[in-house]
């Protein structure tokens, strides 16, 4: 069905010099290809990259945030102590952190300097209590039901409705790029097909003179698929460099920005690599689809 | 050998095109193959070269039986054929020795072979020195003898000319044919589909007549021309 690969390997070089050649053949609509690939990858790339950043400044969150369980009030430090080894056994806890109600005012008054009133303050107003790391912000309720659920912890102190916004934000992220992906690789195919088809058809002579001398499907056919993976990898770098241009535009403008400073921007020097590597993949695979599909009708078999 | 046996054709509206031909094409022969508009030469070829299937009968091409359209060995089948075309066929945008390269390549032969055969095909037909014109800078004498180029430089056993001289005068139109007895006379079977009776007159071969999509005559003859007169 395809010629086989000693088709291939033996007309490598005329196969790509005359895909080469039919991209300048048409060269408008070769050039409107590669620019929707290039602009479909750019938004899924910028959609891709927006979740990931979600995740990595969510990620962040989970590594420094802390749930504080306090202590009853009623214990003494040595059964405060004892609860260590069953808030440590509670799944989707890393790490487990003792303060003393010592410690808890020296935090206090560190933590408002310019406060006279609160420096004469006693650790008795303050509770036992024990600073919790969490795995997975997405089990947080579950974890901090546990943690209440601990006898001698009297009460639980969670940011939930901060985090369980975020954790929705990454879930919608995910979702739009997973739609956006499918989409707009639709449309890429499509595109490339159509400019496939518009090739075929003005050479449909030249096709039809192969034909006739005893050209097989796959000679016939490799020539339009190194056409289509030219467009895609025309495609794929004009949509990683453009990539590249824009996000480090915003990266600048969200250094330069007092209220996105809060948020972790990941180096373009530690994505591009798999960014390169997704664009190259999607845009090949774009050219070599649109085209397999775009010539079907001119094969006999 | 070319073999069609009891072969019977009708298209999708119900016309028949070849009715009942039992015909035998022995290798080396030149056949002149003639009839009026309609009787079914055309579609003949097409059963020749693989583009239409028998709705009955076999036909048997160069030791290759095909069976339907989609048959995989109908390239194979094709590169024993050379078809030469009334409207040349030559692809614009190539030199004539691209338009040679590529049929080469499209049948599987390497680059040493390509290298050799094409000045070697294009001198049998006097175009050596026009091997990197482009069609529209040659004449139509000289487009045909490139078309007749391309269709024998995959060493075909059999050529097939469908109105070779119909863009031709009169000189030009004998050219090629003694261009094409010259290629029988060097072993290659010879199949020529025409309505130009002088040339069949002239040479003397075998002429097969269609009509109505039947074999009316089959015989070394003149082809007078207008229906059922072949005289012998």
């Amino acid at each position: 069905m395809w010629g086989g690969v000693p088709v291939f390997t033996r007309n490598f070089g005329y196969f790509f010099h005359e895909g080469w050649l039919n991209i300048f053949r048409h060269r408008a609509m070769s050039f409107a290809s590669a620019g929707i690939t290039a602009v479909c990858l750019l938004l899924m790339g910028t959609f891709t990259l927006i979740a990931l950043h979600i995740d990595a400044n969510l990620s962040i969150l989970e590594a420094s945030n802390e749930i504080l369980a306090f202590v009853d009030e009623n214990y003494s430090r040595e059964q405060a102590l004892e609860l260590e080894k069953k808030l440590s056994a509670i799944p989707n806890i890393n790490s487990v952190r003792f303060i003393t109600r010592e410690q808890a005012l020296e935090n206090f008054i560190k933590n408002h300097p310019d406060e006279e009133l609160f420096q004469d303050l006693e650790p008795e107003i303050f509770r036992d209590r024990y600073a919790l790391r969490i795995g997975n912000l997405e089990n947080l309720s579950e974890t901090a039901d546990r943690i209440a659920d601990v006898t001698g912890i009297d009460g639980v102190n969670l940011h939930e409705e901060f985090t369980g916004g975020l954790i929705t934000l990454r879930r919608a992220a995910t979702i739009l790029c997973a739609v956006l992906t499918g989409v707009l690789f639709a449309a890429s195919l499509f595109i490339i097909a159509n400019t496939i088809r518009l090739t075929t058809f003005d050479r449909r002579e030249e096709i039809a003179v192969m034909r006739i001398v005893g050209a097989t499907n796959g000679f016939i056919r490799w020539p339009f698929v190194c056409e289509g993976f030219l467009i895609g990898l025309f495609g794929a770098l004009a949509g990683f460099f453009t990539q590249w241009a824009t996000y480090c535009m915003a990266v600048s403008w969200i250094s330069e920005s007092d209220r996105m400073r809060i948020f972790e921007i990941i180096p373009f020097r530690e994505v591009w690599l798999p960014v390169a590597g997704v664009f190259l993949a999607a845009g090949l695979l774009t050219g070599i689809g649109g085209s397999l599909f775009g010539i079907r009708r001119f094969l006999d078999f | 050998m070319i073999q069609l046996e009891d072969v019977e054709m009708q298209y999708d509206n119900g016309t028949k095109a070849v009715r009942g031909i039992t015909l035998t094409i022995q290798d080396g022969e030149f056949v002149f193959l003639v009839g009026p508009s309609g009787a079914g030469k055309s579609s003949l070829i097409k059963l020749l070269t693989g583009e239409a299937m028998p709705t009955f009968g076999r036909v048997h091409i160069n030791g290759y039986s095909v069976f339907g359209v989609k048959d995989p060995r109908i390239p194979y089948m094709r590169r024993t054929l050379g078809v030469v075309f009334q409207d040349f066929r030559l692809i614009e945008t190539k030199t004539i020795r691209q338009n040679l390269d590529f049929v080469m390549r499209a049948a599987g032969a390497g680059a040493r072979d390509i290298q050799q055969r094409i000045p070697y095909v294009l001198s049998l037909v006097e175009l050596e020195n026009k091997m990197d014109c482009y069609p529209a800078e040659l004449s139509g004498g000289e487009q045909q003898r490139a078309a007749v180029a391309r269709a024998l430089v995959n060493r075909p056993s059999t050529i097939i000319a469908d109105e070779p001289t119909g863009n031709l005068d009169p000189d030009r139109s004998l050219d090629l044919m003694r261009l094409l007895l010259k290629i029988n006379q060097m072993g290659s079977t010879v199949v020529v589909v025409t309505h130009e009776r002088e040339l069949v007159n002239r040479f003397g071969k075998r002429v097969v007549t269609l009509d109505e999509g039947t074999v009316i005559r089959d015989g070394v003859g003149r082809y007078v021309g207008g229906r059922s007169r072949v005289h012998a």
